[in-house]
């Protein structure tokens, strides 16, 4: 077990550099942040002195040695835009984030399993139709264009919710459904195909020899193993609470994360870029050491695997 | 005059990870095989799950590698596969798998697919290699025009007569058959075990026989050899092992063949198949054993002659050197 | 003699294509009954579609009688309490039969909690008690292992001791060796042979290989592409076979002992559902087809008393011709 935590961790932590290492590659690639903070018409004097300032004058990799240097203490940098801390200006917008994709998370869960559940149950019916329908539906519209036409039904023609914005719950209506419709989908055909999966297995046909009634054929047998695929999907969609809302949040003029991201894109405000993605990166990390610990709970067959084979060295 | 085959002292391991990060343990799946085949004659392996059948199959074939021994081949040592040597040899030797299905290839007809190995081998020239396919198929008891049928379009027993046709195309000396009968239906079965007993009269074949069903193995062999976690315990004429075996693991195999009319009075192991990971010492089938002594849990027997009839067995109560004891020493614990 | 279980005129069809085509078969109580015959004749079919555990696409018509109790068509709660309770019925891959996330031991107590209201410490003595019925070691400490700690066998007996628990009057084991090593099949046969004797419950055995069969049955039946085409004791099939593929089945079996001889093979191959003969479904392979076998499906015949024959050259016993449902 420590063996097994201490190899996940390692690949987890190996993750985290990579990502990092990424993203501070493409972001020095991809244009000077100077002349963009600085503005095209500034004084070449000014620009240099920002960049001497924030250290951009020095070779790539002394800088890339500096900025982890800097994390391993703890430093994530600050914005070069206001010279807050960067740490601090993300963090601000945390709650906002959460505050969509969470309601949404209990949409997905909510209504994706019980629908993928029913559908497996009904194979064929008409019920396993319309929701497979719904769910082909749900997830090929980008949401961006679901969200776009929420707001043209529900803000512009019928007025009842507002477009955009963060003034009340009301203003989260939209962007919350827009969010938990897509990953109902997903979760609904992943479930059911799972569940239909387990519903053939000769396990289920041996319960129903032994006289288990449906429901808890169902219940009993046939849902824990569903569970196993299932929480991959799940693990995956808790891993974006932080960084999954980035469209919606632009297409309802959210203040959350999503959109500082896009903002300090745009900005070239690295150190806040930055770290916004290694906070992606962990989060994704730890709800996938989470989902491998889950799968040892849910699938015994994953556990202290030696007890056949004791007594070998 | 040489055996067309001759395997010596084969033994080969596997590093085997348990689990995902387990420790890896090492599998003696094959631990000191001899075995000789001669000319027109089949010798029949037989044995439970996993106790290294078809690794030895690959070993004689050359597919692998053997950690320890050798395989002589009409006198002359196995080339390394791979080589030149080897390739030009493996035209010489086929194997026939338990399913014929996986075996073949689903998207080409199985004339086509009989054709290929003269097209590889370079036998015969090209437009007469047409004729060669449907004549090979012709020999398995398969018509002309099912030459252009696939696979799935053929009954089980076809499909293994398809195996076979391509395996004799290049009228090889030696055909090692790993099982080719288990996955087929009795009516079928005997169609194809009437098959291998035909073909190797026409071509004077070698076979190895795999199987673990001793009634084939009976049916089609000339010798039989008994193998239990990667050794041959006893090796005789099929008839003296089946109706006098020698080995109590050879005893028990006869006994558990289901008899009609036979009611109860059998010899049941007790216990599970071995773990081949998990090696006893000793005699390998001593802790399974109903007439264990003590020195079977201290020293593996040999393959030898056993005194009064020269059978080949590997058990020390076979050979006189320790009385039947009561199996009872695993019990111990 | 009343039979126990009366399959009567029993037709199975998936997607408008026939798997069973008309069975009659009784199991008495106590007796053991063996069902041989090629893969896809409809061994399985036929007692799947008697306990209703078909998916809903079978189209499943006949009558299925447990002491004069209809089931086909059973409301669910019937059928649960008939199946595990008065006819269990195990399955040919005990690894795969088993839920991969339920201890085995508490398999066995849902089992006993349903068919004799056992529960807590009263469920997992009497568990622990068929454990060791069926032969499994160390049962108090297995209990609590998972099905993939066991071996094949192990796991079959599990499934047996699952069977058990209902105190069952017919058990129905469908292949419980096929998928096990030689030595593992007899310990598992051994075992049910045992088991009848010590509870006296009927079996139904089904199997391809007909040795198992003779040796654990007192009947046999024998199918073929979805009909019984004979049936009769173990004795008076092995002495008298009368249909030819039963001939046939017997003369593939390799003889254990006397002269080898070539098998007599059956030619060709079980015809595919689609493209069933209009007559005798045999006919094609058959070494004594005439015209006559091709106009009809040939009725029953009884050649001795308890041996039946579907062939149009079996000779009746002069009293008692039986001409069953076309
Ligand atoms: N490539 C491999 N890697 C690791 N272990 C292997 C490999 N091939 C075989 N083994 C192990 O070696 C042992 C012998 O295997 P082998 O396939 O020769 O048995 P077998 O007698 O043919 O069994 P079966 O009747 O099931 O085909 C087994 O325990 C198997 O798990
Ligand atoms: N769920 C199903 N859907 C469609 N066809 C089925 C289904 N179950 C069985 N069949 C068909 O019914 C026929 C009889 O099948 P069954 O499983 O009873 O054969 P069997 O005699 O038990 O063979 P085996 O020895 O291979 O187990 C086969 O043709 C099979 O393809
Ligand atoms: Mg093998
Ligand atoms: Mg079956």
């Amino acid at each position: 077990m420590i063996r097994f935590l201490g190899s996940r961790l390692l690949r987890a932590a190996i993750t985290i550099v990579m990502v990092v290492t990424f993203a501070f590659v493409v972001l020095r690639l991809s244009g000077d942040p100077a002349q963009i903070i600085m503005g095209a018409d500034a004084p070449p004097e000014a620009v240099e002195a920002f960049r001497a300032a924030w250290g951009l004058d020095q070779p790539v990799w002394v800088q890339y040695f500096n900025y982890f240097g800097a994390i391993l203490q703890g430093d994530l940098g600050r914005s070069m835009r206001d010279g807050r801390d960067a740490i601090v200006l993300v963090a601000e917008r945390i709650p906002a984030t959460l505050a969509l994709t969470l309601p949404a998370l209990a949409i997905k869960i909510g209504l994706g399993i019980p629908a993928g559940i029913t559908a497996a149950l009904h194979r064929n019916s008409f019920i396993d139709r319309a929701v497979m329908m719904l769910a082909v539906a749900g997830f090929t519209i980008p949401s961006f264009v679901l969200g776009l036409l929420l707001v043209l039904v529900f803000a512009v023609q019928l007025g009842w919710l507002p477009s955009g914005g963060q003034d009340s719950w009301r203003h989260a209506i939209l962007p919350i459904i827009t969010l938990g419709v897509g990953g109902a989908a997903v979760l609904a055909r992943f479930t059911r195909s799972a569940m239909l999966e387990v519903l053939g297995q000769p396990y289920i046909r041996t319960a129903s020899a032994k006289g288990v009634p449906w429901r808890s054929v169902v219940w009993g047998h046939a849902l824990p193993n569903a569970a196993i695929p299932t929480v991959t999907i799940v693990g995956f969609m808790v891993g974006s609470l932080i960084a999954g809302a980035v469209v919606v949040e632009s297409v309802f003029s959210w203040p959350g994360v999503g959109r500082l991201l896009v903002v300090a894109v745009g900005n070239r405000d690295l150190a806040v870029v930055q770290c916004i993605l290694l906070l992606v990166a962990m989060t994704m990390v730890t709800s996938n050491l989470i989902v491998d610990l889950l799968y040892g709970v849910l699938d015994p067959r994953l556990r202290n695997q030696p007890r056949r084979a004791a007594g070998t060295a | 005059m040489t055996a067309l085959l001759k395997a010596e002292g084969l033994v080969r391991r596997y590093a085997m990870r348990r689990g995902l990060l387990g420790r890896s343990v090492e599998v003696r799946a094959v631990a000191g095989v001899s075995l000789t085949v001669e000319r027109g004659r089949t010798l029949g392996l037989v044995g439970e799950s996993g106790c290294g059948k078809s690794t030895t199959g690959r070993l004689v074939l050359g597919l692998e590698a053997p950690d320890a021994g050798t395989v002589a081949f009409q006198g002359q040592p196995m080339s390394a596969p791979g080589t030149v040597a080897w390739r030009s040899l493996r035209a010489r030797m086929q194997m026939v798998f338990q399913d014929p299905l996986g075996a073949l290839d689903r998207r080409l007809p199985i004339g086509v697919q009989v054709r290929e190995p003269f097209d590889i081998h370079g036998i015969g020239t090209a437009a007469d290699r047409p004729a060669r396919a449907i004549e090979a198929l012709r020999a398995v008891g398969l018509r002309p025009d099912q030459a252009a049928r696939y696979p799935h379009e053929l009954s089980g027993g076809q499909r293994q007569r398809a195996v076979l046709a391509r395996a004799l195309a290049t009228e090889p000396e030696l055909l090692v058959c790993d099982e080719p009968i288990s996955a087929l239906d009795v009516s079928i079965q005997a169609q194809v075990m009437n098959l291998l007993v035909d073909q190797q009269e026409r071509l004077g074949l070698g076979i190895l026989f795999i199987s673990h069903d001793l009634r084939a193995v009976r049916q089609v062999s000339h010798r039989v050899a008994v193998m239990y976690l990667g050794t041959i315990v006893e090796e005789g004429e099929p008839d003296a092992v089946l109706h006098e075996p020698a080995h109590p693991y050879a005893q028990a195999l006869v006994s558990a063949i289901p008899h009609p009319g036979r009611r109860g009075g059998r010899i049941v192991l007790q216990g599970d198949p071995p773990n081949p990971a998990d090696r006893p010492g000793g005699c390998a089938f001593h802790p399974r054993c109903p007439i264990a002594t003590a020195l079977c849990a201290q020293e593996a027997p040999l393959l030898k002659p056993r005194a009064v009839d020269g059978r080949l067995v590997a058990c020390h109560v076979a050979h006189g050197d320790a009385l039947p004891g009561a199996g009872e020493v695993r019990r111990a614990a | 003699m009343t039979a126990l279980v009366a399959l009567r005129d029993l037709h199975v069809a998936f997607d408008g294509q026939a798997a069973l085509r008309g069975i009659d078969l009784d199991v008495a109580p106590g007796e053991a009954v063996g069902l041989v015959g090629e893969s896809g004749c409809g061994k399985s079919v036929t007692w799947l579609a008697a306990l209703g555990l078909l998916p809903a696409k079978a189209k499943v018509t006949g009558s299925v009688t447990l002491d004069s109790q209809q089931l086909l068509g059973a409301r669910p709660e019937t059928l649960d309490r008939v199946r595990g309770g008065r006819i269990a019925m195990i399955f040919q891959d005990p690894a795969s039969s088993l839920n991969p996330v339920i201890r085995i031991g508490r398999q066995v107590e849902e089992a006993l909690r349903l068919h004799r209201g056992m529960r807590g410490a009263a469920a997992r003595a009497e568990a622990k008690r068929l454990f060791d019925q069926v032969g499994i070691p160390d049962a108090a400490r297995r209990l609590d292992a998972w099905p993939h700690e066991l071996s094949g066998g192990q796991n079959q007996r599990v499934m047996i001791a699952i069977a058990l628990a209902g105190r069952p009057e017919l058990l129905v084991a469908d292949e419980p060796t096929t998928a096990l090593d030689v030595t593992i099949q007899a310990q598992i046969l051994t075992l049910l042979q045992d088991l009848r004797r010590e509870t006296g419950m009927a079996l139904v055995l089904i199997s391809h290989d007909l040795g198992v069969v003779a040796e654990a049955c007192d009947r046999v039946c024998v199918m073929y592409a979805g009909r019984i085409v004979e049936q009769a004791s173990v004795d008076a099939l092995f002495a008298k076979p009368t249909h030819p593929y039963t001939r046939g089945l017997l003369g593939a079996l390799p003889p254990l002992d006397g002269p080898r001889r070539r098998l007599a093979a059956i030619p060709g191959g079980v015809p595919e559902p689609w493209a069933m003969p209009p007559g005798c479904a045999f006919a094609p392979r058959c070494g004594d087809r005439m015209g006559a076998c091709d106009a009809a499906m040939p009725g029953a015949v009884m050649v001795a008393p308890g041996h039946r024959a579907a062939c149009l050259l079996a000779t009746p016993k002069p009293v008692a011709r039986e001409a069953v449902h076309a």
